[in-house]
C-alpha cells in the first residue's frame, strides 16, 4: 500500500512501489490525461509538477513520490495555467495533442518560477519535451504570450 | 503516399451523380449522409447515426462524421469548416468525430471511392465537395421545415450564423427544426455558395475546435481508452525480422501478481495484465527460443553497400525514358554525378501503436485504434476473431501522430489485439499496448535508398541528359495495392519526385532497382519524395554550382514559367530576400518539390559556427495547395513538415546490426528538439483551384534546402543521410 497526494487528494493504491508514477496516475488513479511517450524521459510527455517541479513521472518510482504533492494537467489551475492555456488556443498549438499535456505542464512550470523568460530561458525548459509535430514554434510564441498576459 | 494511384483510380471513381443524398431522423435531430443510388427513399431505417456526414442535435450541435482518421493534420476542422460554411452554421456550434463501417459512405474519393482510407494528404480533395453538399443539403432541409411550420415560402428564409430566420420576427435554432427537417423531402441538387460568399472557408481567424481538449489534457487517444476489467497487453517481437518462435517459458511471468497470461499469436507472444506496469514485468520474465533460420541478419552497412553496387548497374526497371539520356551524357561537354544514401527511419509518433478490442455479449465486436484504413483492418480482425466483418465496429481514434505508420495494409497491432483477446476467449477487453522500444524495432520503415545520378551539360550550363536510378525496397509489393501502383515493375511510391519532374531536360532517363530485405517498410510522411527531392534537388544545385549559375535562376530557366511549380518557387525566393546580402555567417539554400499535387518551394538561412556546427534559422515557404480551407492549418502543416523533415535529414536513422534494430528510443533515434526548430514564415498562394493537400508536401524542399545551403556555406557536399552520420567530407 502507498499513499500518494495527486491533485490535493490523498489517495491509497495497492501497487508495486517499484511502479513508475506514470502508470499509476494512467491505470490507478484513472488521470490518463499525462502521455506515455517513451518510458525513459526522453520525451517529455509524461510530465507533471512534483512539489511545483517539473518531473518526468514515467521514469519516477511511485516510492519517490510518497508524501510529495503531485499535480497532472488535469488539476492545472490558477493564473499562470489559464494564461498558458488560453495562450496554446489563441495560437492553435496542438496538432496530435499528444505532447502537449507535457508541454502544457514544462510551460507552467517555467512561468512560474520565471514570469520573463527570455527565448534561451524557454529552450532550457522545453529542449526536453518533443513533439513529433513540431509544434515547436508556435510554442515558443504562446509562451511569450502568456507571459505577457500574466505581466 | 498514393499520389499516383489516385490519378489512376480518379477514372474509375463513380460518378457524383451515382450518389443521392439520404436524411434520417435520430434522437430527434437530423442526420445527412449520402446513400447509394437504389435507396433513394428518405426512410428514417437503414441510416443509422454513424452512418452520416453530419448530425442535428436538439440543442443545435452539429457534429460532421469524418471519413478520415485525424492524426493531427486537422482534417475534422477542416471537414467542420465545409460543413459549416454551407449550412451556415455558427462556428461554435460544430463539432467532428470520426466515422467508420460503410465504404459507401466514406470512401476516399480521391482514391476512386472503393475503401475508407486516409492518406496520400487526400482528406481535403476527397471532402471538398461531399461534405459541401452534405451542409447545403441540411440547410436545405432545415429552411423547408420552417417554411412548413411558419406558413412562409421557403425563399424567404434566410440562415446565418446558426440562426433560421423570417422578415416577420420568427426565429429558430438548427436544434428547434431538425426533427421535423428529417421529413422533409431530400432536395434533389443544392446550390453550394460562391466562393466570394465563403465566411469560413479562408477563414484566418477560425480556430481549431480540439485545441482546448488538446492543452488541458481531455483529449482521448487509443491509449486513453479505459473499459470495465479492460487488461492490458503488451507485445513479445522477435529480435530479428523473420525469425519465429520455437519455444517460450512463461512460468516465472504467470507467477507475477497480476499478470494473467503469456500467449502465442501470429507476430510473436504478448503478455497480458492487470495494467501496465505488470504486462511489462511480466515480459521481462518470459523467455523464449527463437529460430532464426530464415530472419535477416544483414547490417545497414552490408545493404548500403550491395544497394551502392546496384546502383552502378542498370536498373531492373525503367519509370521513365524520354530521349536518350544516356548517349547525351556520354557525348556531353562535362558531366557531372553523384551517389546519396538515405537510411530506413521510423515514423516514431509520439503515440506508441495500439488498439483496443472488446466482445460484446451479442457477439459483436468493437476496435478503437487510429484506423487510417478501417474496412481493410475490419476484414483483417473480422477473419482472425471468426464473424462477419460487419459485426464488427471500428472506432477512428484521433491519434498522437502517425506520419504514415497507422497506414499499415497488415493491421499490425490490430492483428495482435485481436489476436490476443481471442486466446484469452474474449473473456475482458484487452488493450494491446506497444512501448516505443516496440514501436521503434518491430518495424515498417521508410526504406533505405540509394540513388546514383548522373547528368551531361553543354557548354551553356543546359543540362542535355538527366540519369537517375534509384535503388530500394518497394512499399507495395505484396499487398493488395500492388495492382494499381506497381507498373512494369516500378512502384510508383519509389519513383515518385523523381519521374515526374517539373524541370525541362532535353532528355532523361529514371531507371528503379528493386531490392529484396526482411526489413518491413512502409509509407513515411511524403513516401518517395521523402528521397527522390532531396537526390534531385541537391544534385540541380550541384550543377549550378559546376556552371557558375544562380541555384535560383537556374531552376527558374527549366521551369514553365506559368506553372505552379515556378509560381512557388517565386513566391519563396522573393519573400526571402534571394540574392540580397546576408549577415557574416548566415548562408541561403532553396529547394523546390511538388507532392500530392501541392508544390512547394523553401528557402532556409542557416547560420555556421565557428567550431563547424549549423542552425537553421529561418525557412521561408511558399505553397500552392489550392484553396487554402484553413489558412491558418496550412501554415502549421508547413511549419510541422518543416521540423519533421529537418530533424530526419540532420538526425533521424534506424540502422540494423546484423540484422537487429539499434535506435529503439529517442535517446538513439533522434528527432527535431525544441532549440532547433527555426523561424517559419508560409506564404499561400491565392487560389481557387480545387484544394490539394497539406500534411505531407511541407516536408521534401526542407532536407535538400538545408543541405545546399550548408553547401553554399561549406562547399561540403551532403550526399549521406543522416548529416549526424558526419560521413560528408
Amino acid at each position: 500500500m502507498i499513499d500518494l497526494s495527486i491533485n490535493g487528494a490523498v489517495r491509497r493504491f495497492d501497487i508495486d512501489p517499484d511502479m513508475p508514477l506514470l502508470w499509476a496516475l494512467r491505470d490507478h488513479a484513472g488521470l490518463t490525461g499525462t502521455k506515455f511517450g517513451c518510458g525513459i524521459a526522453q520525451c517529455g510527455a509524461c510530465t507533471v509538477h512534483v512539489d511545483g517541479q517539473p518531473v518526468r513521472s514515467c521514469s519516477m518510482p511511485v516510492s519517490a513520490v510518497a508524501g510529495a504533492r503531485i499535480t497532472t494537467i488535469e488539476a492545472a489551475s490558477g493564473p499562470v495555467a489559464k494564461a498558458v492555456q488560453a495562450a496554446w488556443t489563441a495560437l492553435d498549438v496542438p496538432q496530435c495533442g499528444y505532447c502537449q499535456s507535457g508541454q502544457v505542464m514544462a510551460t507552467i512550470a517555467l512561468l512560474e518560477a520565471n514570469r520573463t523568460p527570455s527565448d534561451a530561458d524557454i529552450d532550457a525548459a522545453l529542449t526536453g519535451n518533443l513533439c513529433r509535430c513540431a509544434t515547436y514554434a508556435r510554442i515558443r510564441s504562446a509562451v511569450h504570450e502568456a507571459a505577457k498576459a500574466l505581466g | 503516399m498514393l499520389a499516383r494511384m489516385i490519378q489512376r483510380l480518379d477514372n474509375a471513381a463513380p460518378s457524383r451523380r451515382a450518389f443521392l443524398i439520404g436524411a434520417s431522423a435520430m434522437a430527434g435531430g437530423l442526420a445527412i449522409g449520402f446513400r447509394p443510388a437504389e435507396a433513394t427513399t428518405v426512410a428514417s431505417k437503414g441510416l443509422v447515426p454513424f452512418d452520416a456526414y453530419l448530425r442535428i442535435a436538439p440543442d443545435s450541435t452539429v457534429t460532421v462524421i469524418s471519413a478520415h482518421m485525424d492524426m493531427g493534420q486537422g482534417i475534422y476542422d477542416g471537414i467542420a469548416t465545409l460543413v459549416a460554411e454551407e449550412l451556415h452554421a455558427d462556428w461554435s456550434q460544430m463539432k467532428a468525430t470520426g466515422g467508420s463501417g460503410n465504404p459507401k459512405l466514406y470512401g476516399n474519393v480521391a482514391w476512386g471511392g472503393m475503401i475508407q482510407g486516409t492518406g496520400g494528404s487526400t482528406g481535403a480533395a476527397s471532402s471538398w465537395e461531399r461534405y459541401r453538399i452534405a451542409g447545403a443539403t441540411a440547410r436545405q432541409m432545415l429552411v423547408a421545415a420552417a417554411a412548413a411550420e411558419w406558413g412562409v415560402p421557403a425563399s424567404d428564409i434566410k440562415v446565418e450564423a446558426g440562426v433560421i430566420s423570417h422578415a416577420n420576427g420568427r426565429k429558430a435554432s438548427f436544434g428547434d427544426m431538425a426533427a421535423k427537417a428529417a421529413s422533409q423531402p431530400v432536395p434533389a441538387s443544392v446550390t453550394l455558395k460562391d466562393p466570394k460568399d465563403w465566411v469560413f472557408i479562408g477563414n484566418d481567424k477560425l480556430r481549431r475546435l480540439d485545441s482546448m481538449a488538446k492543452s488541458s489534457g481531455k483529449m482521448d487517444y487509443t491509449i486513453d481508452v479505459r473499459l470495465p476489467g479492460m487488461l492490458t497487453a503488451v507485445p513479445i517481437h522477435p529480435p530479428l525480422f523473420g525469425a519465429v518462435v520455437t519455444s517460450f517459458d512463461a512460468s516465472k511471468a504467470r507467477a507475477i501478481k497480476g499478470v494473467v497470461d503469456v500467449v502465442q499469436h501470429p507476430r510473436g507472444l504478448a503478455v497480458v495484465a492487470v495494467d501496465m506496469w505488470t504486462a511489462l514485468k511480466g515480459r521481462e520474465a518470459v523467455t523464449v527460443v527463437w529460430d532464426e533460420s530464415k530472419a535477416e541478419k544483414r547490417s545497414s552497412a552490408d545493404l548500403a553497400k550491395e544497394y551502392r553496387e546496384l546502383s552502378m548497374k542498370p536498373g531492373t526497371a525503367t519509370a521513365r525514358n524520354d530521349g536518350n539520356a544516356e548517349a547525351a551524357i556520354a557525348g556531353a561537354a562535362r558531366t557531372i554525378e553523384a551517389t546519396f544514401e538515405f537510411p530506413y527511419i521510423a515514423h516514431a509518433a509520439l503515440e506508441p501503436l495500439n488498439a483496443v478490442v472488446r466482445r460484446n455479449d451479442d457477439g459483436t465486436l468493437e476496435i478503437w485504434g487510429g484506423h487510417q484504413m478501417p474496412d481493410i483492418y475490419q476484414g483483417t480482425a473480422a477473419a482472425i476473431a471468426g464473424i462477419a466483418p460487419d459485426k464488427l465496429k471500428m472506432h477512428v481514434m484521433k491519434t498522437g501522430g502517425g506520419f504514415g505508420r497507422r497506414a499499415v495494409i497488415d493491421a499490425d497491432v490490430i492483428v495482435e489485439a485481436v489476436s490476443v483477446a481471442k486466446a484469452i476467449g474474449f473473456r475482458a477487453p484487452v488493450k494491446m499496448q506497444w512501448t516505443r522500444e516496440d514501436d521503434m524495432r518491430a518495424g515498417r520503415y521508410r526504406p533505405a535508398y540509394v540513388h546514383r545520378l548522373k547528368a551531361g551539360i553543354d557548354t551553356d550550363g543546359r543540362i542535355t541528359g538527366w540519369y537517375n536510378h534509384i535503388v530500394g525496397q518497394s512499399i507495395v509489393a505484396g499487398t493488395p495495392f500492388a495492382a494499381q501502383m506497381v507498373t512494369n515493375g516500378v512502384d510508383l511510391t519509389s519513383v515518385e519526385g523523381a519521374n515526374n519532374l517539373p524541370y525541362r531536360f532535353a532528355a532523361q532517363k529514371v531507371d528503379l532497382t528493386t531490392t529484396q530485405t526482411g526489413v518491413p517498410v512502409l509509407w513515411w510522411r511524403a513516401v518517395g519524395s521523402t528521397h527522390t527531392a532531396y537526390a534531385v534537388e541537391v544534385f540541380l544545385d550541384e550543377i549550378a554550382a559546376m556552371t557558375g549559375k544562380d541555384p535560383y535562376a537556374y531552376r527558374m530557366s527549366m521551369l514553365d514559367p506559368a506553372s505552379k511549380h515556378a509560381g512557388v518557387l517565386k513566391l519563396a525566393a522573393e519573400k526571402a530576400g534571394w540574392g540580397t546580402p546576408l549577415p557574416a555567417g548566415r548562408f541561403r539554400g532553396i529547394a523546390l518539390a511538388e507532392s500530392f499535387n501541392t508544390e512547394v518551394a523553401q528557402v532556409v538561412e542557416i547560420s555556421l559556427k565557428p567550431n563547424g556546427s549549423f542552425k537553421v534559422e529561418r525557412v521561408v515557404c511558399a505553397v500552392n495547395c489550392g484553396v487554402a480551407i484553413n489558412p491558418d492549418n496550412v501554415r502549421a502543416q508547413m511549419e510541422g513538415g518543416i521540423g519533421f523533415g529537418l530533424g530526419a535529414v540532420m538526425k533521424s536513422q534506424t540502422t540494423l546490426d546484423k540484422g537487429r534494430v539499434v535506435e529503439a528510443n529517442f535517446d538513439s533515434h533522434e528527432v527535431l528538439r525544441f532549440d532547433e526548430m527555426p523561424v517559419v514564415e508560409v506564404h499561400i498562394v491565392p487560389s481557387t483551384a480545387k484544394p490539394s493537400g497539406v500534411g505531407e508536401p511541407g516536408v521534401p524542399p526542407i532536407g535538400p534546402a538545408v543541405a545546399n545551403a550548408i553547401f553554399a556555406a561549406t562547399k561540403r557536399r551532403m550526399h549521406v543521410l543522416p548529416f549526424a552520420r558526419g560521413e560528408n567530407a
